[in-house]
């Protein structure tokens, strides 16, 4: 029997009442008194040298208060790269300054150098428009292979374009090289992880206000994060004291991985409200937001993979050039690195593994994680290379994975590229994959789709990701610069009910339902009886928010920490009240009970005795009932998965239609079924998009051709077929207390090699040895494919 | 947007008045002028929209045609022609999100002369004429290549009379990202032959493939085709499609279109 409410129930999201009937409030839904409005001056070429930058006209023009230009930050701290990373060499990594406004030149189309601040956005746009900018055209650095050659550089003072050159495991890399030369067969792919514009349907928008009186800030911001922008600003960017900054990231319209970071854009409003005195608002508009967002992927690959004579796998190298784009954004040294080549051994039991990642500097704009980061590149690159090295050596795809899974009594596992996995089954996610996705059906799906001229095709693969992240002790040997546990307060209130201030932060991930249901169960309460209370510096403990799949498995665990010590102090309470011994008193349903007797008192009124303690044990304990946990959990958490696609081709024009998708799912124990679902819903959605449909194009000039909707390709809903989604196989994540693994970018990842796979399925099947397509599998790419076969 | 005035006149007479102004442009359903004007990239002082001319609006049939005012929308024209006109009822009913097709109307489509509009096409195809304020125009002679039609400044639009054909069909392959056509084939079979008008393709906008015409012209079937080829240069290539890949989808929209005609 499905439970109707707490832990396992498919509680309906209460969020959704207020986003479904336009009461959210997000940051521009924020109107305040004397607001003034902030327009950007952003270069329209991709290199420049900038001679000057003349305001004199704008500043003359109607309603405008103050124009900002680079040279007004020049003293001001750069926005650092949350994590350092070496080159193999040993050296650090280079780490140019990432200015509020571009000064000395523009490194990119959208590189903003002035801002204009005036009473309307009309005024302060015409005025934008009245600045005179001196900028010398320089070539453009687009292209990785050529950015390394360094002939033009985008930072001059650095001295190449290339910002490091990892090697993951270095220890293993002769062996490596080693193993693939004696292999017995060795497969080589070369693919392109296509770059991703986020497209969060809430533009970004900053709201900076001042207090003469008090030299208190208050940003108003689209963060996943805010606690982590207040840090950023504080320590790096403006020297701001964390006590005199508040950050606010009210209701947020979707991130996906571009509002963790700390932008220029927040820094400008908060310099021109302590200036001004006034309220400063900027809200991006969707060109903005193509061109400034920091993007996604932009991997180009070269992967081989070594096997024995019988099919067992040996090695996996890797060659990867990732694109960062113009700037270091804050976690942008990380997503290729740590959140990729640590995963390049997946769900097998190959003994060596060994990545090279150059990340390189180009004229676009910064490239950072987006839903995945780095796990998507990495099972993308792995998935694809083992379905083609099937097909090389005349094996059945599942078949050959399955032989090199890790099997379940091998956990705790040391994969080969560095992780502990704690726990997972993947031939149980197969069998379950096989079974939902209808292998029984298949055929006659074919001969279905033969007669209706189309080539039908079927990709599976299977996928494991990192997320959680994670313990601070390892990221921090591993280079990052900020710890990354998660912390929580359970506040009961003296009538009763909870306020539970967490730090991560909900735009869409339903933690105002979910966490209420873990409290409500602990604690034997009715759910709708707490409140999540998130995204406000001041109301909250330090946490480090949204990203990585970590809220329910790292904020969740602070939590459950905290509701722990509430329970153990409200069991003092309730032993005095009952003149009992605390080690006799049992919390069930919602009382407190001595043991063997029918001596109880509710939790109500335990609460109400915590805030009006007369008749108190003062000496032994505190009034209130008010308890704050942090938690850093021991290892990240491993979901894995197993997928199916199915793919109807039409071999006239190339066009692919996604048929059926499976993705069948371990993340460990499910609080809310409904939710998951919802989020593997949402991944799918994203993967499929970047496989079939998504891909961001700069010319050689440097300007991006795909910055609108007529030219980025979205995917709508009827792309997208109905989807057979199932996670009835976790394995529990044996280190937290939920035993929760999370899931909000499994679909995501594992979601675009099964489309590739399927098609280039469908294309052998129908007679065309094409034995890959880079993404977007777009009509014209597949129409192209089919010409050369 | 820049700042500019607006008037809505009553009647035709009016708006041409009114489109006398320095820098005067007329309104319809917006959904191509109003995001050119949200990105700055157009100046006119004052809009004169036409979306209260009654005369303009609506759809009346006459002996073998059908005429539709320049102000109907594309929902109206796909309501209009279901049962009765195939082709037209599926282009008009494919042309955006049912917001789109809502506001846009045929008269600013065909004025605007998008090279990857899909009315011009069925313009071509059913030998259509253009009615303006002043003058009847052919279709073959009104669309003269990209974003450039036989109108003058200051000339409206006010309906467009379509021959209706015996048998059309509409075949829109869309691009992925805008869903415009990459290439939109109208295939329009008429007593005294067939026309196939050709969209989203040519460099010089909207075309009608004349050795298909023949060809079809004489054996309506999709084979009547298959010997043919369509030449790639002068056909448009962007990150959506090569010229080559155009000039082939335009053969296998026109079989399509030619087997699906009803
Ligand atoms: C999301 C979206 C998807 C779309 N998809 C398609 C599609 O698949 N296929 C397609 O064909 N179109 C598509 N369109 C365009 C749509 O059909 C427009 O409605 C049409 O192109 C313009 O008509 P309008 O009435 O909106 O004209 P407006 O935007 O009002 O005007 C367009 C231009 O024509 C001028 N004009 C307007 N009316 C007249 C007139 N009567 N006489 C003279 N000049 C006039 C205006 O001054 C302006 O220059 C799409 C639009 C959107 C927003």
């Amino acid at each position: 029997m499905p439970k109707d409410t707490g832990i396992g129930a498919s509680t309906k999201r209460r969020e959704d009442l207020r986003y479904l009937t336009g009461k959210g409030r997000y940051t521009d839904d924020i109107r305040a008194y004397g607001e003034c409005a902030a327009v950007f001056a952003r270069s329209t070429v991709a290199n420049g040298k900038i001679i000057g930058i003349d305001t004199s006209e704008a500043e003359k023009m109607p309603g405008v208060l103050a124009v900002f230009t680079g040279e007004d930050f020049v003293d001001v701290g750069g926005n650092p790269a949350g994590w350092l990373i070496n080159s193999r060499n040993g050296e650090p990594m280079k780490e140019p300054k990432r200015p509020v406004l571009a000064h000395g030149k523009v490194r990119h189309v959208g590189d903003a150098y002035a801002a204009v601040i005036a009473e309307t956005e009309e005024q302060a746009r015409d005025a934008a428009e009245a600045i005179i900018a001196d900028i010398e055209d320089l070539p453009a650095i687009v292209d990785m292979r050529e950015a390394l050659k360094d002939e033009a550089l985008v930072h001059d003072e650095i001295g190449t374009n290339q910002c490091f050159d990892w090697g993951w495991i270095e220890d293993n890399r002769a062996a490596t090289d080693e193993a693939i030369k004696n292999a017995h067969h060795v497969t080589t792919l070369e693919l392109v992880n296509n770059r991703l514009v986020p497209n969060a349907m809430e533009p970004r928008c900053s709201i900076g206000s001042y207090n003469p009186a008090t030299d208190d800030y208050v940003l108003q911001t689209t963060s996943q994060n805010p606690h982590l922008t207040r840090l950023l600003i504080s320590a790096f960017v403006m020297g701001i004291p964390e006590n005199k900054l508040t950050v606010i990231a009210p209701d947020v319209g979707g991130g996906f991985g571009s509002k963790i970071y700390h932008y220029g854009e927040e820094a400008l409003v908060l310099a021109a409200a302590k200036k001004l005195g006034r309220t400063v608002k900027w809200t991006a508009d969707r060109s903005e937001a193509f061109l400034t967002d920091a993007h996604g992927r932009d991997h180009v690959t070269k992967i081989e993979l070594a096997m024995d004579k019988d099919g067992n796998f040996l090695a996996f190298r890797t060659e990867t050039m990732a694109n960062v784009g113009a700037y270091l954004s804050n976690f942008s040294t990380a997503t290729p690195t740590f959140l990729h080549g640590t995963l390049m051994a997946g769900n097998y039991t190959v003994p060596l593994v060994y990545v090279n990642v150059k990340t390189v500097f180009t004229n676009t704009a910064p490239v950072d994680a987006y839903r995945g980061a780095g796990r998507p590149e990495a099972t993308y690159s792995l998935e694809r290379v083992i379905d083609k090295a099937a097909r090389e050596i005349g094996r059945d795809p599942i078949e050959l994975r399955r032989q090199n899974f890790i099997k379940p009594d091998q956990y705790p596992y040391a994969s080969a590229a560095g992780l502990e996995y704690d726990a997972g089954n993947y031939d149980a996610l197969m069998d379950k994959m096989e079974e939902v996705a209808d292998f029984a059906g298949f055929d006659a799906r074919v001969k279905e789709s033969d007669a209706k001229g189309l080539w039908r095709g079927r990709g599976v693969n299977a996928y494991i990701e990192a997320c959680g992240i994670a313990p601070s002790n390892l990221v921090g040997q591993l280079g990052s610069r900020v710890g990354l546990y998660d912390a929580a307060t359970v506040r009961v209130n003296a009538t009763g009910n909870l306020s539970v201030m967490v730090g991560a932060h909900s735009h869409g991930q339903g933690h105002e339902t979910v966490f209420p249901q873990v409290v409500g169960e602990m604690l034997g309460i009715d759910p709708a009886s707490i409140d999540i209370v998130h995204g406000d510096t001041s109301k909250i403990p330090f946490g480090m928010g949204t990203y990585g799949s970590r809220s329910l498995a790292v904020c969740g665990s602070a939590v459950v920490r905290a509701t722990e010590k509430i329970i153990a102090k409200a069991k003092k309470i309730a032993a005095h009240m009952l003149e009992a011994s605390e080690g006799d008193i049992e919390l069930k349903d919602g009382n407190f009970t001595v043991a063997g007797t029918d001596k109880s008192v509710g939790f109500g009124e335990v609460a109400l005795k915590a805030y009006i303690p007369h008749n108190f044990p003062i000496e032994d304990i505190e009034p209130g009932l008010e308890e704050t946990a942090f938690y850093d959990p021991a290892n990240f958490t491993y979901p894995s998965g197993a997928y199916c696609c199915e793919v109807e081709v039409d071999p006239e024009t190339g066009k692919v239609r996604v048929d059926r998708m499976t993705a069948v799912d371990d993340f460990g124990n499910v609080i809310n079924p409904m939710i998951v679902t919802g989020q593997v819903h949402g991944g799918l959605a994203q993967g499929i998009g970047q496989a079939l449909l998504e891909n961001t194009h700069y010319n050689a000039d440097g300007q991006l051709e795909t910055a609108s909707y007529m030219d980025y390709a979205m995917p709508l809903a009827e792309d997208l077929p109905m989807y057979h989604v199932d996670h009835s196989q976790g394995t529990p994540c044996t280190h937290n207390p939920l035993g929760v693994k999370g899931c909000g970018e499994a679909g995501a990842i594992g979601s675009p090699p099964t489309v590739v796979n399927a098609v280039v399925d469908a294309l052998q099947r129908g007679g065309k040895n094409v034995t890959h397509v880079d993404m977007p599998v777009s009509p014209h790419n597949v129409w192209k494919a089919m010409q050369s076969a | 947007m820049y700042n500019f005035d607006i008037t809505r006149p009553t009647t035709v007479d009016e708006a041409v008045a009114a489109l006398s102004a320095d820098e005067a442009q007329p309104l319809s359903g917006g959904q191509t002028l109003i995001p050119t004007l949200k990105q700055r990239l157009a100046m006119p002082s004052v809009l004169v929209s036409l979306t209260a001319i009654d005369e303009m609006k609506g759809i009346t049939e006459g002996p073998g045609t059908l005429k539709v005012g320049g102000g109907t929308t594309h929902g109206d024209v796909a309501q209009a022609t279901k049962g009765s006109f195939a082709g037209l009822h599926t282009l008009a009913s494919k042309i955006g999100d049912p917001a789109v097709r809502a506001r846009g109307t045929i008269g600013g489509s065909v004025a605007n002369n998008d090279p990857a509009a899909c009315y011009p096409s069925a313009c071509m195809a059913c030998a259509a004429t253009i009615h303006t304020n002043t003058r009847d125009i052919a279709a073959d002679d009104f669309f003269q290549g990209m974003f450039t039609t036989a109108l003058d400044e200051g000339e409206i639009v006010t309906a467009v009379t379509l021959k209706v054909p015996e048998k059309s069909s509409y075949q829109k392959f869309e691009q992925p990202a805008s869903r415009f056509p990459l290439v939109g084939v109208f295939v329009a079979k008429h007593a005294d032959g067939v026309r196939v008008g050709v969209t989203g393709a040519s460099n010089n906008g909207v075309f009608r493939w004349a050795e298909a015409e023949e060809a079809l012209s004489s054996n309506f079937s999709p084979d009547a085709i298959e010997g043919l080829s369509v030449s790639a240069e002068d056909l448009m290539g962007d990150l959506h499609g090569s010229p080559e890949y155009r000039a082939h989808l335009i053969k296998v929209m026109t079989k399509r279109g030619v087997a699906d005609a009803s």
